[in-house]
């Protein structure tokens, strides 16, 4: 419905299902677990993910099976994590967003309202605009959420989690609700405390070299991609409203030019053409960014802020290692609960040191991560980029020969300036074809 | 130097993406020819002029590469300047320094750049040159804004250079100082003379009371550096349009604003004066009478005319204030495509992975040469377009109100005739009146007036056939000018989208390498 046949990029619809795997470059993708988002449907307010998976683990019943599945699941998932001590040692994949549609239905509205005030072609123009619009904002959600499912299924520890299991496999309402204003209050309140008790901890020097240079890089990391996603969002939204203005004087010049038949009608009519062609065009770059660039940003965004708590999580953990050691002189000192003070010092000091040795993996594999998604969506941004433009150049100049050949005449053509004939020439540049 | 036309900067990219498009195949070949063939081994003139520039091309290419507003009237002595006697004028050059800063910054390919545009002005002043058949020899620079005086009395004055080898002319090339109030008064003295005979008259730019406020107070931001080359451009424009007029160009008032140093100063052009507030009110009357006048139109040719112009006019208000808000639009990309390299530069500066952190910064400084093309671009879109489109919007109300004067003159003429019916009717009532020797007294004072009115009658008619005429003549003058305009400024427009998406292609293309070299 979006290929209007003119352009020759992959399709938006393939260009989106590459988004997912562009975001998060799986570290292991084998056949034991293979987890998809293979359908979705939007009622009113809801979004409905059909999750498929394939698996040839002992623990499902079946080697294929598939069930639906809300937001609200998800988070349910991710905070079942959060919230597991035994993964105190990992980077939680950051849960998905919720799906917003509330953006793309007010400018829907907005435009039914306004549809007296313009012309029919227009409004048609317009409305198929922002329905493309709702579609890409939807297959962004289900990318999210794709990601964070493959994220966990690729996870050496957390695919085996029971709670996965039962949200791949259990094909009825999982009854999760979404929390309550009392939960979500509880919820604030546990956030404040934590927060004050991340600066606290985060104050507390680390030992280890590896460690201590990982906080303060996450933390001054993770403020400047949010800085970067904000500015981009930015940035492609001015795009858009820049395609949108072409649109409307595409739309106006074509008006002009069909008042009558004369020449420049017919030459506001092609630059019209041109116009439209454009900022289809101009739109899809705007798209790009927007795949490429800014949900990389917001991806990373969640995911420096996962491996951030991970790191507060280590941090605590040795600050009550150490406090445990304190204990643990104080009551040899005093030669009381010493036997106590002992096995709490032991199960603090395992604690510690199981969740710094996977952190350490975590934090490495995060890297890596990082560093080939960006890689990837740099360069098929820097690819897309580049061809747009050098689709935009050829239209652009093919509407420029077309005017003058429109604008000049056979008695001009004949003059001996040399480049006049805009038609087959013989000379030696024959061979020199488009190198793009 | 300028013997390198490199050929179009396709780059060494393969060739593979761009097979589907290429259905104008053998067309694309050709246009490619176009760029090649005019090398300079051949003899011909109109190439010279052409390398002349190139060569200037990396001159003006170091002067715009700060790309600040004042560069702007540098470049637009520089234009004068440049310019070789054979080199038709199109339109104003008004529009072409600001150009410039867009082509200079095709860095890599600035000849390729400049060739480009020359080509295509050449090829259309050879058409008009043939369309018009006549010697229309004559180049108005308006330059060198310069701030007069202090405080509240300020002004800017204006450098008005005339070159030209018509014969009318006392000199080859004059150069004047005028103020912004000597143009408003020019116009004014044109418009009462010609306008309702039906003449077309230019209108001259619009004042703003804001905008000289600011100059006038000093401030020395870009918004005012702005406002001034705007008027600049806006003035040169408007003797360009008031000159190609065959006839205003003879006018006596016309060549007295070009050529003598001394001008008596307009006072009736200010807002509140009393001349002022005197055409305030005529403005009113008018538009009451001509609600009042109903014009019993027996041509169809006015009839069709009139409403095409309605058309028109209600289709160009619309397209200027669109492409106002793409200007608005891409100076906000412009300025949020830097803040994002600013970013981007910083994400950079915090990546403790090497080669990921050297790409972004690379990202950082593409973005940002981005920004400045998108800058440009949004000058082009508004000095080439957006001001066309409001120059248009402005003539068309002249076309109106030339339009209205024609209805004035019939209606006058009229009056006239019901008037001398009346006394016709008066005449022969006194025929049957009883008076006899008032009645002699009388009739002959009848008979005069109505001699009088038969008078004013064939004059009237004789006026509103010669001002049909005028503006029938007029008209067409008006369409083919404005075709010739239209076509002109879009392609230039169009070419500077060309430049734009040129540079695109070489920013990406170098940063491409580097993306994939993160390791």
């Amino acid at each position: 419905m979006m290929q209007e046949g003119l352009d020759d990029g992959p399709d938006f619809l393939s260009e989106e299902d590459r988004g997912p795997r562009a975001v998060n470059v799986d570290l292991q993708t084998d056949a034991t677990l293979q987890v998809d988002i293979s359908d979705a449907l939007s009622e009113r307010d809801k979004v409905k993910f059909t999750v498929h998976t394939k698996s040839t683990l002992p623990n499902f019943k079946q080697n294929e099976f598939s069930v639906v599945r809300q937001h609200e699941e998800f988070i349910w998932l991710h905070d079942s994590f959060v919230e597991n001590e035994e993964y105190a040692g990992y980077i939680i994949p950051p849960a998905p967003p919720r799906p917003d549609f509330d953006a793309s239905r007010e400018k829907l509205q907005k435009l039914g309202e306004g549809e007296g005030s313009m012309t029919k072609e227009e409004f048609t123009k317009m409305k198929q605009e922002l329905e493309a619009e709702y579609l890409a904002i939807f297959k962004k959600t289900v990318a999210m959420h794709e990601v964070f499912l493959c994220r966990v299924a690729a996870h050496p520890v957390l695919r085996k989690d029971m709670n996965f299991h039962v949200f791949l496999e259990y094909n009825q309402d999982l009854s999760v609700r979404g929390k309550n204003k009392r939960e979500k209050m509880e919820d604030f309140f546990k956030n404040v405390v934590k927060s004050a008790d991340g600066v606290l901890v985060a104050g507390v020097k680390d030992v280890d070299d590896f460690f201590e240079h990982e906080k303060t890089f996450l933390l001054e990391y993770h403020n400047r991609v949010k800085d970067a996603s904000s500015k981009s969002d930015r940035m492609i939204r001015s795009h858009k409203s820049a395609a949108d203005d072409i649109n409307r004087i595409a739309s106006t010049l074509y008006t002009l030019g069909t008042q009558d038949s004369t020449d420049v009608c017919k030459f506001f009519l092609k630059v019209s053409e041109l116009f439209e062609k454009t900022r289809k065009i101009e739109a899809r770059v705007a798209a790009d960014e927007d795949l490429k660039l800014a949900d990389l940003l917001k991806y990373y965004l969640r995911e420096s802020q996962a491996a951030k708590d991970l790191l507060y999580r280590r941090g605590r953990a040795l600050v009550d290692y150490e406090n445990a050691n304190k204990a643990l002189d104080k009551a040899r000192a005093k030669n009381k609960d010493v036997l106590q003070a002992e096995t709490s010092q032991q199960v603090c000091c395992q604690k510690f040191e199981k969740i710094s040795e996977s952190a350490k993996q975590e934090l490495i594999d995060f890297k890596t991560r990082r560093v080939a998604a960006f890689r990837k969506n740099l360069v098929e941004l820097a690819e897309l980029e580049l061809k747009h433009a050098k689709v935009i150049f050829y239209y652009t100049w093919l509407s420029i020969s077309d005017s003058i050949k429109s604008v000049s005449q056979p008695a001009v053509i004949g003059s001996p300036i040399g480049w006049s004939t805009i038609g087959p020439v013989s000379s030696g540049f024959g061979r020199c074809r488009p190198s793009f | 130097m300028a013997a390198e036309m490199e050929p179009p900067p396709l780059g060494d990219a393969g060739q593979t993406d761009f097979r589907e498009i290429e259905d104008g195949e053998g067309f694309f070949v050709s246009t490619v020819t176009i760029l090649e063939s005019p090398e300079p081994s051949s003899p011909d003139p109109p190439s010279m002029p052409a390398e002349g520039i190139s060569t200037n091309g990396p001159k003006q290419e170091d002067i715009s590469l700060d790309d600040d507003p004042e560069d702007l009237f540098a470049e637009a002595t520089e234009e004068v300047s440049l310019d070789s006697p054979e080199r038709e004028p199109i339109l104003s050059d008004g529009p072409s320094p600001a150009i410039t800063p867009v082509t200079p910054t095709a860095m890599l390919t600035p000849r390729m750049g400049l060739g480009t545009a020359e080509m295509f002005e050449r090829s259309l002043d050879e058409l008009e040159e043939d369309e018009s058949g006549d010697t229309f020899d004559m180049h108005i620079a308006v330059s060198d804004p310069e701030k007069v005086g202090d405080g509240m009395n300020a002004y800017m004055g204006y450098k008005v250079t005339t070159k030209t080898s018509m014969t009318i002319f006392s000199k080859n090339e004059t150069t004047v100082r005028r103020r912004f109030s000597d143009f408003l008064g020019l116009h004014s003295k044109l418009a009462s003379r010609y306008l309702h005979i039906g003449y077309i008259v230019p209108p001259a730019p619009e004042k703003s009371i804001v905008g000289m406020t600011k100059v006038k107070v000093g401030k020395e931001d870009l918004s005012s550096a702005e406002f001034v080359e705007k008027r600049r451009s806006a003035l040169e424009r408007y003797l360009m349009r008031t000159v190609k007029h065959p006839i205003l160009l003879k006018d006596p008032d016309v060549m007295m604003f070009l050529e003598s140093s001394e001008l008596p100063r307009a006072v009736s052009t200010q807002a509140l004066s009393g001349a002022g507030i005197l055409r305030m009110v005529n403005k009113a009357a008018d538009a009451v009478n001509k609600m009042t006048i109903k014009m019993n139109e027996s041509d169809a040719w006015f009839e069709e005319k009139h409403q095409q112009f309605e058309n028109l006019d209600l289709q160009l208000r619309k397209l200027h204030a669109s492409v106002e808000c793409l200007v608005c639009h891409r100076k906000e990309l412009s300025v949020n495509t830097a803040s994002f390299a600013k970013s981007a530069a910083m994400l950079g500066n915090s990546e403790d992975h090497t080669a990921l952190s050297r790409a972004l910064s690379q990202l950082a400084e593409v973005e940002e040469k981005i920004d400045q093309l998108h800058q440009d671009q949004a000058y082009a879109d508004f000095y080439l377009f957006s001001e066309l489109l409001g120059d248009y919007v402005r003539l068309i109300t002249a076309v109106k109100g030339v339009f209205d004067h024609r209805m004035k003159t019939w209606s006058k003429w009229q009056d006239t005739q019901l008037l001398l019916q009346k006394k016709r009717e008066a005449e022969s009532k006194l025929q049957f009146a009883n008076k006899p020797d008032k009645l002699q007294q009388a009739q002959d004072e009848i008979k005069e007036e109505i001699e009088e009115l038969e008078g004013k009658v064939q004059q009237g008619e004789k006026d509103f056939e010669l001002i049909s005429k005028t503006i029938r003549k007029e008209v067409s003058r008006f369409e083919k000018e404005r075709v010739k305009d239209f076509k002109v400024v879009i392609i230039k427009y169009l070419e500077s989208l060309v430049q734009t998406q040129q540079q695109l292609i070489k920013y990406w293309e170098a940063f491409l390498p580097e993306a994939k070299a993160i390791a």
